[in-house]
């Protein structure tokens, strides 16, 4: 270089504000699958909140001189053939299934995750004995465990709940140890051990918040999976016991009339479909939701 | 002067974003002589891998060259026949990447793989193209060339791959091999070791060479003449010794200025402040100017062109003259 | 080998080794014939002292262990053996909070050495608090402080790492390590994922920071052009050895070892008149699961003779020079020819 270069004075301290605005964060509502999940999802819970008032009949008091009636102005989807009303019946049943579904996931997600943590971030001997259980949880197939579990504990919704939280927590533990294992290898992570932050503050704010958006997500087929769970114990006989609304002994009840009364069996079912459809939209957007670079 | 073998002419490049196209290059020209080697120098995101895989037909899905020509021996590559093309590469240019393990079959052994293009454009036999492997090995600095053909890509080091990729690319005496960022992935002693093979073998062969590369250094050493990238333009041209000892540009200037050199311990690191423009959203006028030390007013309205400041050498700043009163070297 | 100055040094290493055992699959262990060693020798004996408020650089090419050799001295990983000193003083295996503050990174690559999930000011106020650095009402000014000293604006507070560029959160990741007062900053490559225009205004930073905080910097990097701008000592690495020390004017002028020499003479040059041309080393670094005997270097070595076969050298310190100005691992340091990149200045060998 032959010539001097002139360095203007504000070159060295270089404190410009300079954040780049340029990838700007875009807000909830315009994420689609995370609106739409929200819609079916809140439609649901509002008609099993107040299914009481939405409908004049009783789900459970038997009226049979009113059995097996076609859909008309007072029974817009008939009656069943205790002449209970099929949509005060499937409005008290998403009550159920919902709740279900719902309340169902959080033991296995709260156990699971935090065993998974456990289990990826030490390592070691205790990894070693965690996973052989998970693998031996995880040889059966989920409906069977859950079916044989109720089938021993006896029906009614406290089984169901044993019955699916012993089942389910090993696919947290397998998601979130598998996370774990990646991100306590991240800078960011051995940079937080490094400033001499315990291992409990390393674990739960550096590595949780980064690890268990696979968690969430993968909870919500969950529900799913669960719900389907007691509609498949329900039309077994073995899930709820019978006078309660339940989309499955639904199923179950109105098979028998499936060629002259078929909205008794479908109709359960479809809701069936469309809870899950809402889950699994829900869940969609929650995962592009959840990932940083989407985050205000 | 006679026809060049490559001329890139008026060449843009746009990817297409979830909204809106993007200029990823814009208005690139240039132009490579028979036997020259040129070097392609700009920070990530200036283009220049764009610029040279456009050349090769190589764009990743979404990428397109939406204007331009690109001339090879005179003949027009955009719009030629994809299956015409194709038997361009091989025989006549050809293309090493910056990691050879992806660029290489993990399942075919390297002598095989080396093979296979003699005995495809050259019409060598079996036999004749393994020996052809194995001497195009041993050329690029392999030490037991006929053993290493029967290794797999998985079982040679980093430069050994490297050396592999060029014996592949030169086996079939290409006129112009494209080079991206051959080097940055080696160590400094096996980066110089295959540079200088590059080179002698590029001499031996009569080969053209595009070299794209960040570091500058390897830029001096390797190539004759540069262009110097900047968000997708070139900002200037010339011979790399006159370059380097003159830059006519505020950007290349910038890159000289801020990289150590080994010769010059002493001197003054002088960073360039800011960073690159986001090309959806390019400032008006010069791309440069929001970090430039010298911009006026006129440089955030007008767009400058690429001129001649010299014979030989071209910059597109709009003050060039000022800034750099020009002696010749 | 040098006896560590306990006035001097900050932080000493005294024959620091780290092996690992390669896992061989059963089907590996039945054929035990291959016979071959499943051990790989990331750090071979490391003996290197750095000084209170310099900055030494450790160079080195891949596989060298030279980040193996950071990450022991911050003790993300324990050595196999060997003893490390802070201020004289053996440090533990497990070190507690004080001590672990002592001594912090910077990692290569400004992407992933900041959460994407905490925003810059709960990330240096996390760190304040942790080690009450400041009192709390204190933290706000003390954070602005901080990101002042990198060179970043108070409006980067609120800012989350993916709103910054490269250069910039190298910054921010400098200043996550300064905030809890550190006496020693291991730096990773901390400018080679970064665009040549940025890594000047990072390598800036380091020299103000070792310059008015005073800190003890170790700054591994493979350009050694950027080491000679940067550091006062220069440590060269081979297979996980140190093979020469010395300060920076000195080893460049009068490097006493072979590979020491093929790296500089390797280094690609920024002016017309210096491109060197000849070929200097042949070869690839051999792999650290299978180590030449003798001297490590020898194979690829032009000086090598008979005796470098058979005997492992240590680091000597080089005849006639004050002890601790320059140290070679080679038997012949003492006759090696005059080197000179003036000569090859001119295109004469």
């Amino acid at each position: 270089m032959t010539r001097t270069i002139p360095v203007p004075a504000n070159n060295r301290g270089l404190r410009r504000s300079a954040k780049k605005r340029s990838r700007a964060l875009k807000p909830w509502y315009t994420n689609t699958s995370l609106v739409a999940g929200m819609i079916v999802i809140g439609l649901l819970i509002f008609v099993a909140v107040f299914a009481p008032i939405l409908t004049p009949y009783d789900p459970i008091q038997q009226d049979l001189r009113h059995a097996l009636q076609d859909p008309s102005a007072a029974h817009w989807f008939g009656t069943d053939k205790y002449g209970r009303d099929i949509l005060t019946r499937l409005l008290w049943g998403t009550r159920v299934d919902l709740r279900i579904g719902f309340l169902s996931v959080i033991i296995p997600f709260v156990f699971g995750s935090i065993l998974g943590a456990l289990a990826g971030y030490f390592g070691g001997w205790f990894d070693t004995l965690v996973m052989r259980i998970v693998d031996v949880f995880f040889a059966f197939p989920f409906l069977v465990m859950v079916i044989v579990l109720v089938f021993i504990l006896g029906s009614g919704e406290a089984s169901i709940y044993l019955a699916i939280a012993a089942v389910s927590w090993v696919a947290y533990t397998k998601i979130v140890r598998g996370e774990v294992i990646v991100a306590k290898e991240l800078d960011y992570v051995v940079g937080a051990r490094l400033s001499g932050m315990s291992h409990a503050r390393v674990l739960f704010r550096h590595i949780g918040p980064n690890v268990l958006s696979q968690s969430i997500i993968y909870g919500m087929s969950d529900i799913v999976m669960n719900i389907m769970g007691v509609v498949t114990l329900g039309y077994l006989g073995l899930g709820i016991a019978p006078p309660t609304a339940e989309w499955g002994s639904m199923i179950l009840d109105g098979q028998e009339f499936i060629t002259s009364h078929w909205l008794q069996a479908t109709l359960p079912g479809l809701l069936v479909v469309v809870t899950s459809l809402g889950v699994s939209w829900l869940g969609d957007g929650l995962s592009e939701q959840l990932s940083p670079e989407r985050r205000k | 002067m006679s026809t060049p073998l490559l001329e890139v002419t008026d060449l843009s490049i746009s990817v297409m974003g979830s909204k809106a196209r993007t200029k990823i290059v814009e208005g690139v020209s240039f132009s490579v002589e028979a036997g020259e080697r040129f070097g392609l120098v700009g920070e990530s995101g200036s283009g220049k891998s764009m610029t040279l895989r456009s050349i090769a037909n190589l764009l990743p899905g979404g990428v397109t060259v939406s204007s331009g020509s690109i001339l090879y021996k005179g003949q027009e590559l955009i719009g030629l026949q994809n299956e015409k093309r194709r038997r361009l590469m091989g025989p006549e240019i050809a293309m090493v990447f910056q990691e050879p393990m992806t660029a290489l079959n993990p399942v075919m052994r390297v002598g095989e793989q080396i093979a296979e293009g003699p005995r495809r454009y050259l019409g060598l036999s079996r036999s004749a193209a393994m020996d052809l492997a194995v001497s195009m090995m041993a050329r690029t600095g392999i030490p037991d060339p006929k053993q290493r053909a029967k290794a797999y890509p998985h079982q040679l080091s980093g430069g050994l791959r490297q050396r592999v990729m060029i014996a592949m690319a030169l086996s079939c005496r290409p006129k112009l091999l494209l080079c991206d960022e051959p080097t940055t992935a080696l160590d400094v002693t096996v980066q110089h070791q295959v540079l200088r093979q590059l080179e002698e073998l590029c001499e031996d062969f009569g080969a053209s060479l595009v070299f794209v590369t960040h570091d500058l250094a390897v830029v001096n050493q390797t190539c004759s003449k540069l262009a110097v990238m900047y968000a997708g333009r070139i900002v200037e041209t010339g011979p790399v010794k006159d370059v380097f000892k003159d830059p006519r540009h505020p950007y290349t200037q910038g890159l000289l200025t801020s990289a150590p050199d080994f010769d010059q311990p002493e001197r003054e690191l002088i960073p360039i402040p800011g960073f690159p423009p986001n090309l959806a959203d390019r400032p008006p006028g010069c791309e440069f100017a929001p970090r430039c030390r010298y911009a006026q007013a006129d440089c955030t309205s007008l767009q400058p062109r690429l001129l001649p400041v010299e014979p030989g050498r071209n910059s597109a700043c709009l003050h060039t003259e000022e800034i750099f009163p020009g002696v010749l070297v | 080998m040098n006896q560590p100055d306990v006035d001097t040094a900050i932080l000493g290493m005294s024959d620091i080794r780290k092996t690992y055992r390669l896992s061989s699959s059963v089907l590996q262990r039945f054929m035990k014939g291959s016979g071959r060693r499943s051990e790989l020798t990331a750090l071979a004996g490391v003996d290197l002292e750095l000084r209170r408020g310099e900055t030494l650089a450790l160079v080195g090419e891949s596989g060298s262990g030279k980040s193996t050799l950071g990450k022991t001295l911050v003790g993300s990983i324990g050595a196999s053996s060997g003893i490390i000193s802070y201020n004289g003083a053996p440090m533990p295996a497990h070190r507690d909070k004080e001590l672990s503050r002592r001594i912090q990174m910077v990692f290569q690559d400004p992407y992933s050495s900041l959460n994407p999930r905490i925003s810059v000011g709960s990330m240096l106020k996390e760190l304040l608090l942790l080690h009450q650095i400041v009192p709390r009402d204190q933290v706000r000014d003390e954070s602005i402080r901080i990101l002042n000293r990198v060179g970043m604006d108070e409006d980067a507070l609120t800012a989350y790492p993916s709103q910054f560029s490269g250069g910039q959160r190298q910054r921010i990741a400098i200043a996550r390590a300064l905030a809890v007062r550190p006496d020693v900053l291991i730096a990773d490559e901390p400018v080679s994922a970064l665009d040549v225009s940025v890594q000047a205004t990072i390598l800036d930073l380091f020299e103000s920071l070792q310059k008015e905080l005073g800190l003890s910097i170790l700054f591994i990097a493979h350009n050694l052009a950027v080491v000679q701008h940067l550091s006062q000592r220069v440590a060269v690495m081979y297979l996980g050895r140190i093979v020469e020390v010395a300060e920076t004017a000195e080893l460049f002028k009068n490097p006493r070892h072979p590979y020491t020499r093929a790296l500089i003479a390797s280094i690609p040059r920024m002016s017309a008149e210096s491109v060197n041309q000849q070929f200097v080393v042949h070869g690839d670094p051999p792999s650290p699961i299978d180590i030449p005997p003798g001297c490590r270097f020898s194979p690829r070595c032009t000086f090598a003779q008979d005796q470098c076969r058979k005997v492992d050298p240590t680091l000597q310190n080089i005849a006639g020079t004050v002890v601790g100005l320059h140290s070679s691992a080679c038997l012949r340091a003492g006759e090696l020819p005059i080197f000179s990149t003036i000569l090859q200045r001119d295109g004469a060998q």
